[in-house]
């Protein structure tokens, strides 16, 4: 098993490499540098702009530097909007306000699909069932951008409960709308994924022995059912994660919560390239770390993983 | 009082193109350390009568009828009823090792809980009496093998592992379900022959299904033919083989291929099994019965004794069929 | 001798199969496909969809681009959908009429979700079926590229492209489908490895069929069921990934729009009160996408038996 952690580890460490070198290569071949904005800057300005920014240089100069700066320093540069604001300062500004809200949408995602699902399986065909299956397949294809303000419309416009944005260092009051925006879809399509695989395996020939084995259905379900009904689960909390970073560019939009995604739409509208590449580096390589950390994960459940 | 009394014992089920009937009236009884063989082919419902004994049926299966153990009625039993039966009275070992164990539980773990839960024993005097078991089904090494996960084991050695699981709690009545057709045929006749040993060992009643009259001929006291889920004869071993009295089990014994003859083809018997759809009202064997009459589309003769231990259910007479 | 035996019962055995199954693989799949209510329902939804999204304008009194001066400044009182005014589906805050802007947004949206999937199941496919078929190591760093490639966040690219290279209609379908290929290519590789090892496409090969004649005569078409399924449960996340662009504002532009447009605009409205504006679009893009997924649902399990 432990080889399998060292392959995978092999694996993701050149996989970011590549990552930050499509994205160098990305961010220097876009057209319309940071500086041809709608303004006509002197010529001196911009060359003394771009001396500062390193565009003077050859550009196998400048992706080099970029790649360095990023690997030695986890250095992303110079904002192209902001004179006096890196990269990593919007990024220290946003990031931790989105991971606050998706940790919890995650948690609350996962639990609540998965119970929803292992009910709905050992209920099949009851109504339970169904009323499951009713809410999951409509809150699936209900995109955040609609619950959002409907969520707005009643609980702050008609009820009143609920401040309609803002984030407060992430008070509870400000938290609970983001995180049924942010959670509902996957609550529904994880809760559909753990009721067919929970099924699959009921139906397998090895729970079939356990119920020959005269164990009660309880025991038969936490003991031999539930470990091989979370693995698909396991594979999909990688797409959960990314759904959740991705989701942020709409809660922040609605929330004003001011997240990751607050910063990335804000680079897209002034065309601030280093930010916008360095918000997609981040996501990137935190994907890859945690599908690093979801195969560990699987290789410790799943014992036939042992290449 | 028999050990076993399986009466009118039918099993349907409900599939989206209909009901689907799997076992028809099938009654009989087993008494302690009896042997009994259920041959019969593919789809004869050897299987799902199995299951409907010990209340395994899938979701849409539907049993009726009465299956006593022991006097005690547990067709449809409540689980608190089947519950403490299963693996400490009735065991059962099934067709595919590769696929009956638990993939992703340790083997120790697997054969442990049937100790711990039943007889309320600890994990570790469990685990050890689980060694010795394996050690009865002659697996080498068992003390460092039981650590190991299924698919660690070949598939000879997994069913041997089904075997000293289903043994665990020394069952009354032990059911093999074809223990043999996924395993290579050396493998199958060193499982067979430990089933063999076993059996006279321990000395539980067994059933034994199998599509395989061989595997009956050298295992078996008393042979149950089933097709298109009913009874068509019930014989001890020899005599059935000697003088079938049924035109289908005459076919399967002559389907046999030998080695001692050199004939020019393979016999087969002509036609295909029933489609359980729509359950034939008379005999499901009329169809491809080189005796059948018209009457036999029409109705089946009840199952009936007309020798010391032998039943048949057939409309023609023994006259008629020589 | 012995072989000889076999085969005469094997042939008899095969031609009597032949009797009980006389049906082609799709003609079974289509009749069970039929029994399935939800998706022939489904079906039935999506063509008269589709006819609303091309007939709609001309059915409309008011074109999408029309401005009713009646209700532009208050739309909120006055753009209340109504027969009488000719606005079926009411009119937005510009006093644009809706049910000719939900057609045309229909419209937009189902282009974006068959020509974004066809790009995708094209390249997928193609991608999949050649790294399966060849195997070995070509394989191994086909399936590592599209490993690399999965754990970019592919939105923010999205985004990212749109922004860099401008919007426009072709780089949103391009961009979309270019993005999505890479689910496809696992599932028809995974498929592709399993068919090689049928033994038709041994004996093909054994008789000297070249691989690309393999490919296409015997691999793609047996993949056809596969793709059809995950075709259709790929259309609905492209109209999903197209609402989310155009929500942000990046999506196709105005004079044109979409379904994603629509509900943006709508959501925006939900405060004045002109609630409207957000059911109709909303309306069709669920109603839309359920019938996509019921379709895809049907199609998996009248072409996979074994799940039943």
């Amino acid at each position: 098993m432990f080889s399998f952690i060292a392959r995978r580890l092999l694996i993701a460490v050149p996989t970011l490499l590549l990552l930050i070198v499509i994205s160098a290569v990305l961010m220097h071949a876009a057209p319309g540098g940071p500086f041809n904005s709608e303004r006509k800057l002197p010529a001196e300005v911009v060359a003394n702009l771009q001396a500062k920014y390193g565009l003077d240089q050859p550009l196998y100069l400048q992706i080099w530097t970029y790649i360095r700066d990023l690997v030695l320093h986890f250095d992303f540069g110079p904002s192209f909007k902001y004179k006096d604001r890196t990269v990593n300062d919007i990024i220290a500004q946003g990031f931790p306000v989105t991971l606050v809200y998706g940790f919890w949408s995650f948690v609350i995602a996962t639990i609540l699909g998965i119970g929803a699902g292992v009910i709905a399986a050992i209920r099949q065909n009851t109504p339970t069932d169904y009323l499951v299956l009713t809410v999951a397949i409509i809150g699936a294809v209900l995109p955040g951008y609609v619950i959002a303000p409907i969520l707005v419309l009643v609980f702050t416009l008609k009820l009143g409960w609920l401040p309609g944005g803002g984030w407060e260092d992430g008070e509870w009051r400000y938290l609970v709308m983001p995180v049924i925006a942010l959670s509902t879809g996957y609550i529904a399509s994880i809760a559909r994924l753990m009721r067919s695989s929970m099924l699959e395996t009921l139906n397998s020939n090895f729970v079939r022995t356990a119920r020959a084995k005269g164990l009660p259905e309880w025991k038969v379900i936490t003991r031999h059912v539930m470990k091989p009904a979370l693995l698909p689960i396991l594979s999909y909390l990688g797409p959960v994660f990314v759904g959740m970073v991705t989701g942020s560019v709409v809660i922040d939009m609605y929330f004003s919560t001011g997240g990751i995604g607050k910063s990335f739409v804000d680079s897209a509208l002034n065309r601030d390239y280093s930010v916008m590449l360095g918000v997609t580096l981040l996501v990137g390589a935190l994907t890859i770390l945690f599908n690093l950390i979801v195969d560990v994960l699987y290789a410790f459940i799943d014992p036939k993983i042992r290449y | 009082m028999a050990l076993l009394d399986v009466k009118d014992l039918g099993v349907t089920f409900a599939t989206n193109d209909g009901t689907v009937t799997a076992v028809n009236g099938v009654s009989f009884s087993l008494e302690r350390g009896e042997t009994l063989g259920i041959v019969g082919e593919s789809g004869s419902g050897k299987s799902q009568l199995s299951f409907a004994i010990m209340g395994l049926l899938a979701k849409n299966g539907r049993a009726t009828g009465s299956v006593r153990f022991e006097g005690q009625e547990i067709l449809n039993a409540a689980p608190a009823v089947i519950n403490p039966l299963r693996a400490v009275h009735i065991s059962m070992v099934f067709q595919d090792p590769m696929t009956s164990l638990n993939p992703y539980m340790r083997v120790s773990d697997q054969m442990a809980e049937v100790l711990t839960h039943h007889k309320g024993m600890s994990k570790a005097d469990a685990v050890t009496a689980c060694v010795r078991m394996l050690d009865a089904v002659k697996i080498p090494d068992a003390k460092g093998r039981i650590r190991l996960y299924p698919h660690e084991f070949s598939g000879g050695m997994r069913q041997r592992v089904m075997i000293a699981m289903a043994l665990l709690c020394r069952p009354d009545l032990l059911i093999a379900d074809e223990p043999t057709t996924a395993l290579d045929v050396t493998v199958q006749a060193q499982i067979m022959a430990l089933l063999r040993e076993l059996q006279a060992e321990f000395g539980m009643a067994t059933i034994l299904i199998t599509h395989d009259l061989g595997v009956i001929a050298g295992f078996c006291r008393d042979v149950m033919v089933l097709y298109g889920g009913q009874v068509m004869e019930r014989a001890p071993v020899d005599p059935l083989f000697e003088t079938p009295s049924h035109p289908y089990t005459r076919g399967l014994i002559s389907a046999i291929p030998r080695v001692d003859t050199h004939g020019e083809t393979l016999v087969t018997i002509p036609g295909t099994p029933p489609n359980m759809l729509r359950a034939p009202k008379g005999c499901p064997f009329a169809p491809r019965c080189a005796y059948a009459g018209a009457d036999c589309d029409d109705h089946l003769a009840p199952l009936t004794a007309f020798a010391p231990g032998r039943l048949r259910a057939c409309n023609r007479s023994l006259e008629e069929l020589a | 001798m012995v072989t000889a035996n076999l085969r005469a019962g094997d042939l008899s055995r095969i031609t009597d199969m032949a009797e009980v199954k006389g049906r082609s693989l799709w003609a079974d799949a289509r009749k069970r496909f039929m029994l399935n209510k939800a998706a022939v329902a489904s079906l039935f939804v999506l063509i008269f969809i589709t006819l609303f999204s091309f007939a709609g304008e001309s059915i409309a009194p008011w074109t999408n681009e029309e401005i009713d001066f009646n209700v532009i400044g208050s739309a909120d009182t006055k753009g209340m959908p109504s027969i009488a005014s000719g606005h079926y589906f009411g009119t937005d805050d510009l006093g644009r009429d809706l049910f000719a802007r939900s057609a045309q947004g229909t419209r937009i949206s189902l282009m974006v979700g068959f020509v974004g999937t066809f790009i995708a199941v094209l390249v997928g496919t193609v991608y999949g079926a050649v790294s399966g078929y060849v195997g070995g190591r070509t394989d191994a760093i086909m399936m590592r590229i599209v490993d690399i490639l999965s754990a970019i966040p592919y939105m923010f690219v999205l985004i990212l492209l749109l922004v860099m290279f401008g919007r426009s209609m072709f780089m949103i379908f391009v961009g979309i489908g270019l993005l999505s290929w890479l689910g496809m290519a696992r599932i028809v590789r995974g498929q592709t490895l399993s068919l090689k090892h049928k033994e038709y496409i041994e004996a093909a090969r054994a008789s000297g069929v070249s691989s690309w004649k393999i490919i296409l005569r015997h691999i793609l078409p047996n993949l056809l069921g596969v793709v059809a399924v995950y075709t259709t449960l790929l259309i609905p996340d492209m109209i999903m990934a197209e609402s989310f662009i155009s929500f942000l504002g990046l999506g196709v532009q105005e004079p044109l729009t979409s379904l994603g447009a629509l509900i943006s605009e709508g959501s925006k409205s939900i405060v004045q009160g002109s609630l409207w504006q957000l059911y109709f679009p909303l309306a069709f893009f669920t109603v839309t996408l359920y019938a996509f997924y019921f379709v895809g649902d049907g199609l998996r399990d009248a072409l996979d038996p074994k799940d039943r």
